[in-house]
């Protein structure tokens, strides 16, 4: 079943959580909601659920309204951050617990509820845990008890607040794996909230970047990564290098490199942009390869594992930059601290702020730029 | 962590300091009540037991707390559901107002009850013409007891509440489950024992309540005297022996009440362990 968020504001005491957010969530699609913390993302789910009222907007359900609904009649499956099981019920009871508060006319029979249960158990690969407690159960183990729970009513689609927030790595990529397969047995429409861009990337079919109460971009995982709309969503999806310059003419100049940029709006006139970079996009050198090499000297050399994190800092201009080579290509270059090399920033993304008398708010257009 | 440990010298002093000071305040007070009860030998003990004021009084006591009991039971657990899960304009009002039987002495809270429905008070000419009796009469210390035990049952809960967040009643409502059903199958059994504990202490103070009770109820043998009022009427009468045979039975309810708070307590430290 299709979500459509029309145009929701809400707000609370002295802060406003969400401004004008519009969104659609197609069918049977695995959503991710990202963002930092405070950017709006679980008020957002919980708007949806229905446990919060919006000021302003609509929210619709396969095209029908359901802003005004009840929670309890939008059939929603919610799963807490915290699991929120019923602590003085067996897993047995918590995850019947959707079906046996049924009244009479809508209620399954015991039989029938008892094998529901059973087979969810199946499902989330708990059977023989039906008689335990929650307390006896670990992380990762509520997480799926509370999956089942919501998944035994039915619902037209699955909300998931932080899933994996609180577990441990391990389990965390386990579950990841698991609830991807689970969505594509189920094709169930499943939106979840996350801060971790990683596990956006990893699970999602279309993700969210959201900041400050507003969508900043929707994408899937790719794009986003590869076009991010604006600096915010450039930066919250890994490590970047920022470079400040100037657009002139339609040139930007750091230090002794120049940049072209193919927009046509930007010729005549002068303004600041910031350049930005993924670290793995610094090509480094022992000597320059062609005229598009700078010098830069090796502040410090950080052995993270599979990736080595080198901190340079550009000759020219004094400015200080990361970036990530490969324990191969490391060993190849074997660099050490204080001495120089040659580096080629590839793939850098330049932002301009438009002057202020064409758009009202600082709107950021990204531009190619190459040597 | 050596440093950390007193010196056994020390240890078994505050040990003996803590033993001595309940001994005195507690445990030889009790054994005084009971061996002055039982001074002029177990017919009087029992004479004055089935003595018939004393069984009035027996019976006022029970039916006080056997209203006041459950009035502050729906108070308290509305009261604090409503502190715990919901915010609204007033709420730190109404926690202070909570509290407030706890802050006034007993007397005073018996006095207003004269203030407002004696014969000099505010409601008086209404009740009269009525022909409703509230002071010197049952009504009078049903109220006066109501109020004095009113914060034990929700200052109990509140804090249990809001630990819990209402995490558990949003999944329940989620999940399809109405009003009713949320509080009667998620809230209420997460806090029953704190619930217990909360009933046990506002029963063992509306049964022992003397105060409050003593403005009120004017004192009328086999009327309107509770056992605390009996015990102390037996005293002033010379009647030690059957005043302490009475004061038994009180002590005998504190016995009963600290046992079962015990209970409770090791319950719920045990289910603390299981999670």
């Amino acid at each position: 079943m299709s979500i459509e968020v029309v145009n929701i504001t809400k707000s609370y005491k002295n802060f406003t959580a969400l401004h004008n957010v519009s969104l659609r969530i197609p069918e049977g699609e695995l959503v991710a909601l990202l963002g930092p913390s405070g950017s709006g993302k679980t008020t957002l789910l919980r708007l949806i659920a229905g446990l919060e009222q919006p000021e302003e907007g609509a929210i619709l359900f396969h095209g029908e309204d359901n802003t005004n609904r009840d929670v309890r009649e939008r059939q929603v499956g919610f799963v807490f951050q915290h699991y929120a099981l019923f602590r003085h019920m067996t897993i047995f009871d918590n995850i019947a617990f959707g079906l046996t508060v049924r009244n009479r006319k809508t209620r399954p029979t015991k039989q029938e509820i008892k094998e529901r249960v059973h087979s969810l158990l199946r499902l989330v690969q708990l059977d023989g845990l039906a008689h335990r407690y929650p307390s006896q159960l670990s992380g990762g183990q509520r997480q799926r008890v509370a999956l089942a729970r919501a998944l035994a009513v039915e619902p037209k689609f699955l909300l998931l607040d932080e899933p994996f927030g609180a577990l441990d790595t391990k389990v965390r990529q386990e579950l990841r794996r698991w609830l991807r397969h689970l969505h594509e047995k189920l094709g169930l429409t499943i939106l979840f909230v996350t801060h971790d861009q990683e596990e956006a990337m990893e699970l999602a079919d279309q993700v969210v970047v959201m900041n400050e109460g507003r969508v900043e971009q929707v994408g899937s995982p790719e794009e986003i990564y590869n076009h991010p709309a604006n600096p915010f969503v450039y930066s919250f999806l890994g490590r970047v290098n920022l470079f400040r310059g100037r657009v002139r003419d339609g040139k930007v100049r750091l230090g002794e490199a120049e940049f072209e940029t193919e927009s046509e709006n930007l010729r005549g006139g002068e303004w600041p942009a910031v350049g930005y970079m993924r670290p793995h996009d610094v090509e480094i050198a022992l000597s320059a390869q062609d005229s598009q090499f700078v010098q830069a000297q090796v502040q410090h050399i950080s052995l993270l594992g599979p990736i080595i994190r080198l901190d340079l800092k550009w000759l020219d201009t004094g400015e200080l930059f990361e970036a990530e080579l490969t324990r191969q290509r490391f060993c190849e270059l074997d660099p050490q601290e204080k001495s120089t090399v040659y580096v080629k920033l590839n793939n850098l993304s330049f932002y301009v702020e438009t002057p202020q008398e064409k758009t009202p708010l600082p709107a950021f257009i990204p531009i190619q730029a190459s040597f | 962590m050596k440093h950390m440990t007193e010196s056994t010298w020390i240890r078994w002093l505050l040990i003996c300091l803590a033993l001595l000071f309940l001994g005195l305040f507690l445990i030889l007070p009790l054994v005084a009540v009971f061996m002055e009860a039982f001074k002029q030998g177990t017919e009087m003990f029992v004479a004055a037991i089935i003595d018939e004021e004393t069984f009035a009084a027996v019976k006022l006591t029970l039916l006080v707390a056997l209203v006041s009991v459950p009035l502050n039971v729906t108070f308290g657990v509305a009261a604090a559901w409503a502190i715990a899960k919901f915010s609204f304009r007033g709420k730190n009002v109404l926690l202070t107002l909570i509290d407030l039987p706890f802050a006034v002495s007993p007397v005073i809270a018996g006095l207003i009850f004269v203030l407002l429905f004696g014969s000099q008070g505010i409601a008086y000419p209404w009740l009269d013409a009525h022909d409703i009796k509230i002071i010197f009469a049952v009504p009078g210390i049903i109220l006066a007891t109501t109020f004095v035990t009113f914060p034990f049952v929700a200052r109990e809960l509140i804090p249990i509440m809001e630990a819990q967040g209402k995490d558990e009643e949003e999944a329940a409502v989620s999940l399809g489950a109405s009003g009713w059903k949320t509080f009667f199958r998620v809230t209420l059994p997460n806090v029953k024992w704190g619930l217990l504990y909360g009933v046990i202490l506002c029963n063992a103070r509306a049964m022992g309540e003397f105060g409050a009770v003593s403005v009120v109820s004017g004192h009328i043998r086999g009327m309107t005297n509770t056992l605390p009022l009996h015990v102390e009427i037996l005293y002033n009468e010379y009647q030690f022996a059957a005043a302490f045979s009475v004061a038994t039975l009180l002590a005998a309810l504190a016995l009963v009440t600290l046992i079962l708070k015990s209970v409770i307590e090791w319950k719920t430290q045990r289910k603390e362990e299981l999670s």
